[in-house]
């Protein structure tokens, strides 16, 4: 037998009686399927990245020519339900990093809880952003048939929202354009609310997993990009609040 | 070394992911009084740069970037400068659409 043909086969063999059993074949070394596996991920969030972007585009445009109903949509949203939403995301991604270390150093009822706290604090997000969308729903703020505009034609008809910021009366062709505001607004939050539900699917299947001890054995490729994936999502409402709410509040 | 892939990558510890929410907490008080104090043109700036200074600091510390491969900061960065190319391209275009027609 020539000796590349016997040293190959002697690799092969130590390779079977060495790798972890997470290891795929086509690739020579753990680190190496973690360093793709890690780098797919980045290339699935710059679709993301590009996808959200054509929004955040659309609306940056809108917000440039309608300016005036921009501002006036904006004020119907409410600061304080945002500013908490925010701060439970920032929350959510905490608790899920701390997975991340939990899944890294082998603490596996660590993991679990960070993994609970996490799809609890996605759940009181969209239990929040859910309060929101009633009360937008109640003022026919939802742009299509049902819409009114009466709010921003006569903004002391809606006192909550007048005692704070006494808002002037749109002209009918600027009031008209709230309507493209509540559409953006709707159409970015509710794909971002998108992202979360499966986001939040995911962490469920991903709890039972841990249970059973399935990311504290050494593979933590998973929850490492679920994280990529979760802190992401964060990202794209830390713009989306300062875009939608923060317009102008003075 | 039966787990290679443990003792390549780098692990951040629970110190720095504290540090990093405490100032995202601070970034979003910050930015959400910046809003009720009247700033003109400086508003939006100031509130994007908030939002953007939080961003990288996710991207960095919670994403792991800052102790990635450079495949994966050049991964980043292409994105980033994608999208800046699609929104500065667009603006100037709707910037400059008008003008000489006045």
């Amino acid at each position: 037998m020539p000796d590349s043909l016997a040293n190959s086969a002697n690799t092969a063999n130590s390779a079977h009686v060495e790798h972890p059993a997470y290891l795929r074949h086509h690739f020579n070394s753990a680190e190496q399927q973690a360093d793709a596996a890690s780098f797919a991920m980045w290339l699935f969030l710059l679709t993301e990245v590009m996808f959200f972007g054509g929004l955040f585009t659309a609306y940056l445009v809108y917000r440039n020519w309608y300016y005036p109903a921009f501002v006036s949509g904006s004020h119907q949203l409410n600061v304080v339900w945002g500013t908490t939403n925010t701060a439970v995301l920032i929350f959510s991604s905490f608790t899920l990093a701390m997975g991340v270390w939990c899944a890294q150093t082998r603490r596996r009822r660590g993991l679990v809880l960070c993994l609970t706290l996490t799809f609890i604090l996605g759940l009181s997000f969209l239990g929040i952003k859910t309060i929101e969308y009633r009360e937008k729903i109640e003022k026919h703020h939802v742009p299509g048939f049902h819409y009114s505009m009466q709010s921003f034609l006569d903004p002391a008809s809606d006192p909550e929202v007048y005692k704070e910021y006494h808002d002037k009366p749109l002209a009918p062709d600027m009031a008209r354009h709230t309507e493209l505001y509540f559409s953006l607004y709707f159409l970015m939050t509710g794909m971002h609310a998108v992202h979360m539900i499966i986001g939040i699917a995911i962490l469920g299947f991903m709890i039972l997993r841990a249970r059973a001890g399935a990311y504290t054995a050494g593979h933590v490729t998973f929850v490492e990009n679920f994280g990529l994936y979760w802190h992401f999502v964060d990202i794209i409402w830390i713009y989306l609040f300062a875009l939608l709410y923060l317009i102008s509040r003075h | 070394m039966s787990e290679p892939n443990e003792h390549a990558r780098h692990i951040v510890g629970p110190g720095i992911y504290v540090a990093i929410l405490l100032a995202l907490l601070v970034g979003t008080a910050l930015t959400v009084w910046a809003s009720y104090v009247d700033l003109g043109f400086w508003n939006p700036i100031i509130a994007l740069a908030i939002a953007s200074t939080k961003a990288v600091l996710v991207v960095l510390f919670f994403m792991h970037v800052w102790y990635s491969s450079k495949l994966t900061k050049l991964t980043v960065f292409a994105g980033v400068f994608t999208f800046l190319i699609l929104i500065s391209l667009t603006l100037t275009d709707y910037i400059s659409r008008a003008w000489g027609q006045w």
